[in-house]
């Protein structure tokens, strides 16, 4: 399959994320350069002392999919042939895991550092998934995202 | 007529569902569905100003009516990543 025909890797996942498949699912021969980026699971949200025991995110899954995937073509737009995969954590995530994925495969270093980090930016801003930070003392909290 | 109405988060948690079907007459508008759930809901009426709605999974301003048998989604500000 030629590179600017591969389709993008976009999920929502309830199981543990596996970078290392990720980058096996989207990287071709005419790939130089890969950028994986992971979002995982910190411990404190600023301005809030309350240490984090776990997060809970839960998604729009059909309108999350979509989002995901528009994002993934305005990547190829901007940066030209590649091949991205974007897989968002649902349910519980266990403090320091991967709770986000953004793997881009590209011919050159160059526009994989871009279209990962407009597609994480993106995801963030736009994509409806939801996080709940549960805390040691049992309390809850939803965090939306500040705008980047 | 009926929507179904999805509400996430914050916002399922002050309604108490994740989903329901619920009867609205003609001329019903996001806004008025929502202002619906909040005339009893202080809290959630409070949230007013930073919801966002989705009519059949693609965002819709406050001002659009909704038609027998859509979609209507109470969307939070989102929190991914």
């Amino acid at each position: 399959m030629a590179h600017d025909e591969q389709q993008p890797v976009i999920a929502l996942s309830a199981a543990p994320l596996d970078a290392d498949a990720l980058v096996r699912a989207v990287k071709t021969d005419a790939h130089g350069a890969v950028v994986t980026f992971l979002g995982t699971t910190r411990e404190t949200s600023p301005g809030d002392p309350r240490p984090v025991e776990a997060l809970d995110y839960e998604a729009y899954d059909a309108m999350a999919l979509a989002e995901m995937h528009a994002i993934a073509n305005e990547v190829r737009e901007r940066f030209g042939p590649l091949g991205i995969a974007m897989v968002h954590r649902t349910g519980r995530v266990a403090l320091g895991e991967p709770s986000v994925a953004v793997v881009v495969a590209a011919p050159h270093r160059g526009a994989a550092f871009d279209a990962c980090r407009y597609a994480i930016d993106a995801l963030k801003s736009r994509v409806p998934v939801w996080k709940r930070e549960q805390y040691r003392d049992g309390a809850t909290a939803w965090i939306a995202n500040t705008p980047s | 007529m009926n929507v179904r109405v999805l509400a996430f988060a914050r916002l399922r948690e002050l309604l108490g569902f994740g989903e329901r079907v619920v009867s609205v007459p003609d001329g019903t508008t996001v806004e008025s569905l929502f202002a619906r759930f909040a005339s009893d809901q202080p809290e959630l009426a409070a949230l007013r100003a930073s919801t966002r709605f989705a009519r059949n999974g693609a965002l819709a301003s406050a001002t659009t009516e909704v038609r027998d048998g859509d979609e209507i989604a109470l969307l939070p500000p989102v929190g991914g990543g």
